[in-house]
């Protein structure tokens, strides 16, 4: 698809980053996961985070919205250290990431996924006295990031029910309704079948536009037509960093995919 | 559905207003005060996904705290039940707090815990009359002007409180408050990842429930006439989960069939040769074999079932 129009124009980074951390490192008992990673985040920047399968990616993830407490570094987000917060305030303030496992609240309709996370934004999150029918104000705007997203058929179902890419793709529109500054995506494309690729790389380009994305992603052909930047991790170390042509290049890299058909033709 | 829906609690509701006339008031009474101690439990376990094992202190708690108030303090009955809610509520809020940073089953092993303490409390503090129970506790005057030791009185006196009960339940269970816990439910780090501070709804979810229970175990020391020990049992923390398992977790109506079946039950073999715990251990069993979601969320799961087709 980049060879005919290309998902998006690149952005250069000016300014400060909008998500900055330094140093971290996380051990689990005595085993080193992540050791001294140190990146960068910028508006309207699409990062992507690679790397062979427990290189230590979702963890990153973990120490950045912090679902998990570094052993060591540091986290700025929009110029406020973050390191001490706990998730859902990391949250609130803006920093915003799914989860490589699909997560979507199987027993609740597809509409109300997205309601949930309209409620806090709108203050009708601890109303146990109002009914249900509070929340009706709320239908509008989920309505239309369904809409946004192609699920509006499905609006009334169990998000139980959906194929597993439409679970991944409802799952990207909740996480919209909180319009969050900077957004991480673990592997939003893992499971999908090729069109819905298509989908929502485009819809992820779309969307990026106005804020700042970091993405964990095996598909490099994805990897290589959506994202600006590239940070490989290996065992735990960031072992290159740049764009597609310059990481792809590295001799440490292209060991460390050996075999994988995109990096050895050298695409991008 | 809807209409159907509305039809069927208005058909139940009547056969409850009915009932007093062709059952033994004091017996459906008792159905109704562990029906509601159950539909308070699932409140947590069906509506937020926490399985305590502690709610006994609650039940039996309030049933101390109300019939101490109405025997010694001479306060009125309405007043006793809102005194035994309000011990229920603090014991919950200091319980949830020692426990809600705990996952699945530490957060049962903790509550158990600390209802254990409870009982030892309650089997030492001078005015529960440790063995003995408070014995003879007045039903006293509603609002000062209703008799509550005509049996009748009584009865829809226990029916409308359990009404309410049960209402207030549904009503949190569909609020945006329940949505939030339904969805903690469902997927709490997702909860938390879109900003919600879920220890705080958990924690505000645990105390609503500790108050209910504690509404019915108030309400059953003025049926009875007595507050003891039984109450607050790890055995009675395990009888409103198996009778919540049994109804059907995370539906309305299941806790309520679940715990009306067990008294039912209970009521029967106590006067036969069969030792009760093994017969209801063994439906138990049977059950959650046969209906995997409980009878209610059975029967609910074959009427979609059917009437999709
Ligand atoms: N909670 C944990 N406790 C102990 N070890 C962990 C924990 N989480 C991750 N690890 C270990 O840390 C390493 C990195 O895991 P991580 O999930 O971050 O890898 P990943 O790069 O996301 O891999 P994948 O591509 O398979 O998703 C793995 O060896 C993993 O076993
Ligand atoms: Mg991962």
């Amino acid at each position: 698809m980049s060879d005919v129009t290309p998902l998006r124009q690149r952005r250069a980074k000016a300014g400060e980053p909008v998500l900055s951390a330094r140093g971290l490192r996380k051990e689990f008992a005595g085993f080193v996961a992540v050791k001294d990673v140190s990146l960068d985040l910028h508006d309207g920047q699409i990062k992507a985070l690679i790397g062979p399968n427990g290189a230590g990616k979702s963890t990153v993830f973990n120490l950045l919205t912090k679902f998990l407490k570094p052993t060591a570094g540091t986290i700025a987000f929009m110029g406020q250290d973050i390191t001490r917060l706990d998730p859902a305030r990391v949250a609130r303030l803006g920093l915003v990431r799914s989860f490589q496992i699909s997560a979507v609240f199987p027993h609740l309709t597809v509409r109300e996924n997205v309601r949930v996370a309209l409620q806090r934004p709108q203050g009708l999150g601890h109303q146990f006295w109002l009914g249900l029918g509070s929340l009706e104000r709320l239908d509008a705007r989920a309505d239309e990031l369904l809409a946004d997203v192609g699920l509006t058929e499905h609006a009334g179902h169990l998000a139980a029910d959906l194929s597993y890419g439409r679970k991944r793709v409802l799952e990207i529109a909740t996480t919209l309704a909180l319009d969050p500054r900077v957004l991480l995506l673990d592997e939003p494309m893992a499971g999908m079948g090729h069109e819905d690729v298509g989908h929502v790389a485009q819809l992820i380009a779309r969307v990026a536009e106005d804020r700042a994305l970091l993405m964990v992603e095996h598909n490099l052909k994805v990897v290589a037509d959506l994202c600006d930047e590239i940070v490989v991790l290996q065992r735990g170390e960031i072992i290159a960093e740049g764009d597609y042509a310059t990481v792809s290049r590295n001799p440490q890299v292209r060991e460390a995919y050996m075999g994988t058909a995109y990096i050895e033709d050298g695409h991008g | 559905m809807r209409g159907t829906e509305k039809a069927l609690v208005a058909l139940g509701v009547l056969a409850l207003v009915v009932a007093p006339f062709f059952f033994y008031p004091v017996f459906v009474m008792s159905m109704l005060c562990f029906a509601l101690f159950a539909a308070a439990f699932n409140l947590l376990l069906g509506y937020t996904g926490l399985l305590s094992f502690g709610h006994a202190a609650f039940f039996g708690g309030a049933a101390y705290f109300t019939a101490h108030s109405v025997k010694v303090w001479g306060v009125p009955p309405e007043l006793g039940l809102l005194i035994g809610m309000a011990g229920a509520a603090l014991l919950g809020l200091i319980m949830g707090l020692l426990a809600i940073r705990r996952q699945g089953i530490y957060f049962a092993m903790v509550t158990l815990a600390l209802s254990q303490m409870f009982f030892f409390f309650c089997l030492q503090a001078p005015f529960t009359h440790g063995e003995d129970g408070i014995q003879g506790v007045p039903r006293g005057h509603l609002l000062g002007f209703i008799d509550l030791y005509v049996p009748l009185n009584m009865y829809y006196f226990v029916l409308a409180v359990f009404l309410i009960g049960v209402f207030a339940i549904w009503r949190i269970v569909n609020s945006p408050f329940g949505m939030i816990l339904r969805s903690i439910r469902e997927n709490e780090p997702r909860a938390i990842s879109l900003g919600y501070g879920v220890g705080r709804y958990k924690l505000a979810a645990f105390v609503m429930s500790a108050a209910l229970a504690g509404l019915a175990g108030g309400l059953k020391s003025l049926v009875f006439q007595f507050a003891t020990l039984t109450d607050v049992t790890w055995q009675m923390s395990g009888e409103v989960i198996l009778m919540t398992l049994l109804g059907g977790i995370g539906t309305m109506v299941g806790p309520i069939v679940g715990a009306g079946l067990v008294i039912a039950l209970q009521n029967s073999l106590a006067t036969s040769q069969f030792p009760v715990t093994v017969v209801t251990g063994a439906i138990f069993m049977i059950c959650v074999l046969v209906f995997r979601r409980g009878i209610v969320g059975e029967v609910i799961a074959f009427a979609k079932r059917y009437g999709s087709r």
